[in-house]
């Protein structure tokens, strides 16, 4: 166990069953009221030299990192850079196998039980159960996380994702867009301080990706830090902050905290439409 | 969330959901119902020979429900990810496998209720005078079954022969359960009826051992 959050050591990840600690704050104010839109503060993250071996492979060398609260990030590469595993690291879904990963919220530093409560991610598959229907599936995970009033949190959370008028019918009769909306409103519904997204604009349409990137942008307004992988241009990547271009695994560019992310993005589109035109 | 809740939570998901799509039950129901009436053609079903090898087919059948059963708990999760949900959840790792364990508990549990009268008819065993005792046995063998099988499942549905691996680490560890549930059943059946506290006993230890190792290692069985 290499994570690093506060104290927890190695053993305390087996044996600690200390209930996690959330932070409850109201939520930020959202065109809807719905968690959608509001965050319980953003989360800083210090990566420490991680790396990541799958087997005799290194999906991620060395990786170091400081990303202040409140920045939105995009993290672009070719497929197998390691922008995913960077994300799971993230989760806590996978564990590094070398450095660590430092949370805080403001100076506090957090442990992994604090910090899961806190993350939402949206990720390659839609992470929901097809069925069930799309408000059990959110009433489900707003129980797992221990919210309040689980049924009003889920229709506060379809309502923006524009799935109110099917909320009772199976996910198994969506299209593959609604599927990713209402993992957007799973992601959303714990009003995360950390926001992941792995590719979250996959199956959305105009219209969807246009109010994707418009959330991200409330989100990170309202402080929430987001971590996302992206490729090519699109809506979402209206709000970044920070470019980071991952290739085999490393680091090579980082527009940085104040820097410009925009050279990054673009060189990003334009060698994927240049590989794209190449097949 | 506390380990309990978590637990509850889960187990309505998985009943919920089972209940919805009847894949598993209605598969598994007729599957051993089929393998119970083809063995009661193999033997005369008197009093006396059915004493002898009904416990042993009645725990062969349930271990196929269990084998039928168990393959799915986790394969479920991977349609689309919902294990990596369930993961990012702020909950105690060991309450998916726990809900998971209940369910299965459940739904073997359930199969079995439903093949009792029909081995008691087909096999000539009077079961109704030894149903506290033999419901006790069925309940400690199938806690052994549901825990070893939700959790080798768990392992299993990461690897790539996976439908080959699951029976490959599932029978030998399953097979003291096996031979000590057989053993109290057939004390049970036997004229006079006889509850051996000694297979009783093992059972319970197997049940609280396998609980307790899957609770300490449930966090690394679930991991990518």
């Amino acid at each position: 166990m290499r994570w690093s959050a506060g104290a927890r050591s190695n053993c305390c990840a087996i044996w600690s069953r200390a209930e996690p600690s959330r932070v409850s704050t109201p939520l930020a104010s959202s065109p809807n009221g719905g968690p959608s839109g509001g965050t319980t503060g953003g989360l800083r993250i210090q990566f420490h030299e991680v790396e990541k071996r799958y087997g005799m492979r290194l999906a991620l060398r060395g990786v170091s990192l400081d990303i202040a609260a409140g920045e939105c990030v995009a993290l672009v590469g070719h497929n197998g850079s390691g922008k995913t595993t960077l994300l799971k690291i993230v989760a806590q879904l996978t564990q590094p196998s070398g450095g660590k990963i430092e949370f805080h919220a403001g100076r506090d530093p957090l442990s992994l039980e604090q910090v899961k409560s806190r993350v939402g991610m949206v990720g390659h598959h839609t992470l929901v159960y097809e069925e069930l229907t799309a408000e059990e599936n959110l009433i489900f995970f707003a129980k797992l996380f221990g919210l309040e009033n689980p049924a009003e949190k889920t229709r506060q959370a379809l309502q923006p994702v524009g799935l109110s008028g099917r909320a009772t019918d199976l996910v198994r009769t969506f299209s593959r867009g609604m599927r990713q909306r209402l993992s957007i409103a799973r992601a959303l519904l714990s009003s995360p301080g950390l926001l992941l997204l792995d590719e979250a604009g996959t199956g959305l349409d105009p219209e969807g990706q246009h109010w994707l990137g418009a959330t991200i942008k409330r989100l990170r307004d309202s402080g929430c830090t987001i971590l996302m992988s992206t490729h090519g241009r699109n809506e979402t990547q209206g709000a970044v902050t920070r470019a980071i271009r991952l290739d085999g695994g490393k680091i090579t560019q980082d527009s940085g905290a104040s820097g410009n992310p925009r050279e990054i993005l673009v060189m990003a589109a334009v060698r994927e439409s240049g590989e794209e035109g190449e097949q | 969330m506390t380990l309990i809740r978590a637990t509850g939570v889960i187990l309505s998901k998985e009943l919920r959901t089972e209940f919805r799509s009847r894949e598993l039950l209605g598969t598994t129901v007729v599957f051993v119902l089929i393998v119970i009436v083809l063995f009661s053609f193999t033997f005369n079903p008197t009093s006396s020979e059915s004493r002898r090898f009904g416990p042993g087919l009645l725990w062969l059948a349930f271990l196929f429900a269990g084998s039928l059963m168990l393959q799915s708990s986790f394969l479920r999760e991977q349609t689309n990810d919902t294990l990596a949900a369930l993961r990012l959840a702020p909950i105690d790792p060991f309450s998916i496998l726990a809900g998971k364990m209940a369910a299965n508990f459940l739904f073997l549990l359930l199969v079995e209720v439903i093949l009792l009268p029909v081995f008691a008819v087909l096999y000539n065993v009077a079961i109704l005078p030894v149903l506290a005792p033999l419901l006790l046995v069925l309940a400690l063998g199938t806690i052994g079954i549901a825990a070893t099988g939700t959790v080798f499942s768990a392992v299993a549905a990461q690897a790539r022969l996976r439908e080959l691996l699951l029976p490959l680490l599932l029978l030998p560890v399953l097979a003291p359960v096996l031979i000590a549930s057989t053993e109290a059943t057939i004390g049970i059946l036997r004229d006079p009826s006889e509850l051996s506290l000694v297979w009783l006993t093992f059972l319970a230890c197997f049940d609280v051992v396998f609980l307790t190792a899957a609770w300490m290692v449930g966090e690394y069985l679930l991991e990518e």
